[in-house]
């Protein structure tokens, strides 16, 4: 990618998948992503990196034992089966 | 966040109170989180479960001068940070955590590989178990300073200000951080997922 441009914009992507970005910088980025190839790459790999985390770490439950362990440490027992 | 949806939300005069019940709920409502998340500092699951204790035994503790200045889930995971990162300084005294935001790692992302877009790769390529191997040791790779922003913004799904509580930083360090987070993880997947493009692209052309 041309280096300096799209370096210069790297940081306001970010903001931008957050929605934060301010409005005015918000339309030059995405001005430029029409005409930048790389830039849309690399902002939807960033996009689809932040969903696969969040995705999989939706999915890491904490085991069932640890639970009982927890409520029975916490003297929390009568409370277990809900 | 944690809460279920359709509970009604816990209450913090009667947690307060001592009301057990209400206990138990703030308990069910942040256990899996605070577990996941001192799993991740710590990456041993016996680790993360003394965390896990410690943490609830410490909140009920400190529960009648809670001052609820912060949100309770920010003072939970306050706690559990604290917990986890003292607990991490016992195991590995070694391990300091470093106020650099990562500056020396500047460079790279203008490599090629960088620039496949993999994200048209179908799901269950994206989610095989051996990328879910790899997702893990690449968030493994990441700077621990780094590595605890983006878990608490990007998967539990934290605000900037929330994170920023939580870690006793900057709302302006916690996006530095985010964003070096981001790029880095982006880039360490670039690599991973960006060959399995081309291993496709070859089965498709041959």
């Amino acid at each position: 990618m041309p280096p300096k441009k799209c370096r210069a914009l790297l940081s306001q992507l970010s903001d931008y998948v957050d929605g934060t970005l301010d409005p005015r910088l918000c339309k030059a980025l995405e001005r430029h992503l029409r005409t930048c190839p790389n830039c849309r790459v690399v902002l939807n790999t960033l996009q689809k990196t932040i969903d696969l985390y969040r995705t999989v770490g939706e999915n890491e439950n904490m085991p069932a034992e640890v639970r009982e362990r927890l409520f029975r440490r916490l003297d929390l027992t009568e409370f277990l089966k809900s | 966040m944690s809460e279920q949806v359709g509970s009604p939300p816990i209450s913090l005069e009667a947690l307060r109170n001592g009301d057990r019940k209400e206990f138990a709920r703030l308990v069910d409502a942040y256990s899996t989180p605070i577990y996941r998340l001192a799993l991740k500092i710590l990456g041993d699951p016996q680790d993360a479960e003394d965390v896990l204790q410690e943490t609830f035994i410490k909140a009920l503790s400190a529960l009648p001068t809670f001052e609820g200045r912060s949100s309770l889930s920010t003072w939970l995971y306050r706690i559990a940070v604290n917990e986890a990162l003292m607990l991490l300084r016992r195991r590995k005294p070694e391990t300091l955590l470093t106020d650099n935001d990562g500056d020396e790692d500047e460079g790279g992302e203008s490599e090629s590989a960088y620039l496949i877009d993999w994200c048209c790769l179908p799901e269950e390529e994206l989610l095989s178990d051996e990328a879910q191997r790899f997702l893990d040791k690449a968030i493994a790779q990441l700077p621990e300073n780094l590595r605890l922003v983006f878990w608490l913004r990007d998967v539990e799904g934290l605000s900037i200000k929330e994170t920023a509580e939580t870690l006793g930083l900057s709302e302006t360090n916690v996006k530095t951080r985010l964003l070096r987070a981001r790029l880095k993880l982006r880039e360490i997947l670039s690599e991973y997922y960006g060959e399995r493009v081309e291993v496709r692209s070859r089965q498709n052309a041959a």
